[in-house]
């Protein structure tokens, strides 16, 4: 067993500033040109979180009415567009590729190959990035002739500019180059490393992004195949349900690539912050083999209440996607024991009385561990979202965005900010700055969005629509519950400015250690304690990633060759329906 | 590979929970019979309902209310940005009691329609017609909103539905529109 140093607590004696440069151990000296990396997608993905982050706060004042002076009505769908794309595209992406990029490095403890394939692929993204970023922007100003106000899902037959599609595809394409890099270097340590078990962090990366280059197939047939040639007016029309059924296919696994890096992080990085170490590193390898081939045969649990297709298919959609809990069930509890094995281990005792152990003052860990929490709420909200038949009360309403703001916009954002915290300083080599701020972080993310997310779940049960910038109307009233509309809207205006002041918080944090300058040893490091149950017991079937590359293709092949077949066989390649572009549409009654 | 006995139990709990959804689901359609939306309302192409060429399809008819029965009714909505037609500017009105078949049509984008606060909620996409039956037994005006993004003034697309207690409810003297509609079916057209 490898022997373990303890990260430094927040309280440790300042003896360890003496300490003099040459011997600190920070990953940014071990791999110069891999923290690099990372440093660049950091910050791209934070400058992204900042500005989507500005977004949400407009929107969550304008559609409750706490105050719409910032755009009008018709232009909040650009703001809409923009934080969707700039937080669940590019911060998502920029950060999962600096952190699969540090998780790789450290756990198979080499190099790239050739980094010109990363970097390249990094080279993508950012094009990309600028490219989505100008088209959704140029629909604030009318003097701009781009527009690419259609949102996340970006439907047809609403038709943004060229320039958001290509860019969207740039963005995608380059997080496959990205991850083309760290295959590369698993195969050149498998040479070397014959009869090795795969470490788990990069058992973990490698897994994700094979489930990843499966699930990215839809959206970039969707992409380039139909709506880059239809923007550029090469051909005429594309089916708008084939079209929902390409995105849907890449649009419920796109979930996992968020939330997969999360749990990377609470199976390996989370035990030791407590002071333990992961309770099974098995269980961990199915949980990740799981989600490859479960991840991607669910699409159609999205288009439940979609016209043209049959309900067989729904209820395939719905069996898989309810084995996807298994996964994360396994996760809770693997997770939560950890942290009990950590609780106990510095002293806790009782049933509940080694929560009180653990480093809540520790904002890497508290993060996670709040993240973790919501996530269990964001579960339980799906589970209604995956019932085919009680989805068509929440639909569409303000309950979706409600359970998504719990998973990607805290199980997998809270943990990004919480792995920053702890891993900025190893990448940068820099202390962390503004701890007290960093310390109170996490609570405040955790009771804006508690307030915030309640009121939207409660809000869409009683039908009020998601993505929309006045939800209420003149002819009718919403049916009336415990506290109205009116106790909602402000929990959602309060609890979005408390988020934005969370996130302010967190970037306060991020900018001023960047700045800061260098010197004194780390606080933290990159060693992990090895598993209480190690990756010995683990089968050695699970480590074939062609295997279950292979099944997962298969399990695709079985849940979306026969539908695309039938649509297609019911003219979905000529369906003769006229673009709406979005550019020249404005705002014109009918 | 050795698995922790609390483990085991918790697998097997998980299992027990996942299964029993499904079967709530799988008793949901074949008990109380709840139907989803699926490919039944057929496809239709574009010109007939962004152009009102009624007369060239079969899979849909003139906007409006149609009684098929004692007490059913066939509604046929066109949403177009950003109305739905009946809904936007008159209500659709129907008697408490009847059930109503919704068939939905857009002109132009995807919208959605969903009665708030209901289990009526259906996406309507160009191309096809979503179809879809509910039952309305208590009176009141419910609320018709667009919840899939359609566009700069998405958010002036809602609509009402209006259900009064069968002796209110004027069969004869809706609308005039209506009235034709209905006289057309006492022929036997439907």
């Amino acid at each position: 067993m490898a022997t373990i140093t303890p990260d430094e607590t927040d309280t440790a004696a300042e003896t360890d500033e003496q300490v003099l440069d040459e011997e600190r151990d920070a990953f940014v000296d071990k791999f110069p040109t891999e923290a690099r990396l990372t440093r660049w997608t950091f910050l791209v993905a934070f400058v992204a979180l900042g500005i989507g982050g500005l977004f949400g706060l407009i929107q969550a004042l304008h559609r409750t009415g706490a105050f719409r002076g910032f755009v009008s009505s018709a232009d909040y769908y650009t703001i809409l567009t923009g934080h969707g794309v700039l937080l669940v595209l590019v911060f998502t992406t920029f950060f999962i590729s600096g952190f699969f990029n540090w998780a790789i490095t450290r756990s198979l403890d080499r190099g790239s190959v050739d980094p010109r394939v990363e970097y390249g692929g990094f080279a993508m993204l950012l094009v990309g990035t600028v490219l989505a970023a100008v088209a959704i922007l140029g629909g604030l100003f009318d003097s701009v002739p781009l527009s690419a106000d259609v949102l996340f899902t970006f439907y047809p037959p609403l038709q943004a500019h060229p320039a958001f599609y290509i860019g969207a595809a740039l963005i995608v394409v380059g997080s496959w180059v990205v991850g083309l890099g760290w295959f590369r270097r698993f195969w050149a340590w498998r040479k070397n490393n014959a009869d090795e078990r795969i470490p788990l962090q990069a058992f973990m990366v490698l897994t994700t992004m094979v489930m990843w280059y499966v699930a990215t197939i839809g959206v970039a047939i969707e992409v380039v195949v139909f709506l880059i040639p239809w923007s550029l007016g090469l051909i005429q029309t594309v089916d708008p349900i084939l079209a929902r059924t390409l995105f849907w296919f890449f649009g419920h696994p796109v979930v996992y690539f968020w939330l997969l890096p999360a749990y990377l992080a609470w199976y390996t990085i989370m035990p030791k912050l407590a002071g333990g170490r992961l309770f099974s590193d098995p269980l961990a390898r199915i949980v990740f083999v799981l989600f490859v081939l479960l991840s991607t045969p669910v699409g159609f649990h999205h288009q439940y209440v979609d016209p043209g297709i049959p309900e067989g298919f729904k209820f395939v959609a719905m069996t898989n996607t309810m084995f996807l809990l298994l996964p994360s069930l396994l996760t809770a509890f693997t997770v939560v024991a950890s942290l009990e094995h950590a609780g106990r281990q510095q002293g806790g005792s009782g049933r509940l009385g080694w929560l009180k152990t653990l480093p809540w003052g520790k904002p890497a860990f508290s993060g996670m561990a709040l993240a973790g929490l919501m996530f269990a709420a964001g579960g339980f909200s799906g589970m209604i979202n995956a019932g085919m038949n009680i989805n068509y009360l929440v639909h569409n309403t303000l309950w979706v965005p409600g359970h998504f703001h719990l998973t990607v916009g805290t199980a997998f954002a809270l943990t990004a900010m919480a792995a920053s915290y702890w891993l900025v300083p190893q990448i940068t080599g820099k202390r962390l700055q503004l701890r007290g701020v960093a310390a109170i972080q996490p609570y405040m993310w955790f009771l804006g969005m508690t307030l915030m997310s309640n009121a939207m779940h409660r809000a869409g049960l009683i039908g009020v629509p998601r993505r929309t910038a006045e939800p209420q109307y003149e002819a009718f009233n919403y049916a009336q519950t415990v506290g109205g509309y009116g106790e909602m809207r402000i929990q959602i205006a309060l609890g979005g400015t408390l988020l934005f002041v969370a996130l302010v918080m967190f970037l306060a944090v991020m900018f001023a250690t960047i700045l800061a300058g260098k010197g004194g040893n780390l606080r933290v490091n990159s060693e992990f304690p090895e598993p209480l149950s190690g990756a010995d017991d683990a089968p050695k079937v699970l480590d074939n990633l062609r295997l279950w590359a292979v099944f997962a293709l298969l399990l695709v092949a079985l849940a979306y060759g026969f539908p695309i077949y039938s649509m297609i066989q019911s003219g979905a390649l000529d369906p003769s329906i006229p673009a709406v572009p979005v550019s020249l549409a404005g705002w014109l009654p009918i | 590979m050795e698995i922790h006995r609390y483990e085991k139990a918790w697998f097997v709990a998980g299992m027990v929970l996942i299964v029993g959804f499904i079967a709530t689901i799988a008793y949901g359609a074949v008990g109380p019979g709840i139907a989803m939306v699926d490919d039944s309302g057929g496809t239709v192409g574009a010109d007939p309902i962004a152009n009102g060429n009624w007369n060239s399809t079969d899979a849909f008819r003139e906007p409006g209310v149609y009684r098929t029965g004692e007490n059913s009714f066939d509604v046929y909505i066109v949403a177009q940005r950003f109305a739905f037609n009946p809904g936007t500017g008159e209500p659709v009105r129907l008697p408490t009691g009847s059930e109503v078949t919704f068939y939905v049509a857009s002109a132009d984008v995807m919208h959605g329609f969903n009665i708030a606060g209901t289990n009526v909620n259906v996406m309507v996409a160009p191309g096809q017609v979503s179809e879809m039956t509910a039952r309305f037994d208590e009176a009141g005006t419910y609320g018709i909103v667009c919840h899939e993004y359609c566009g700069a003034g998405h958010h002036d697309m809602a609509g009402t539905l209006e259900v009064v207690p069968q002796s209110e409810y004027d069969y004869e003297a809706a609308n005039s529109e209506q009235r034709e509609q209905l006289r057309t079916l006492q022929g036997g057209d439907r």
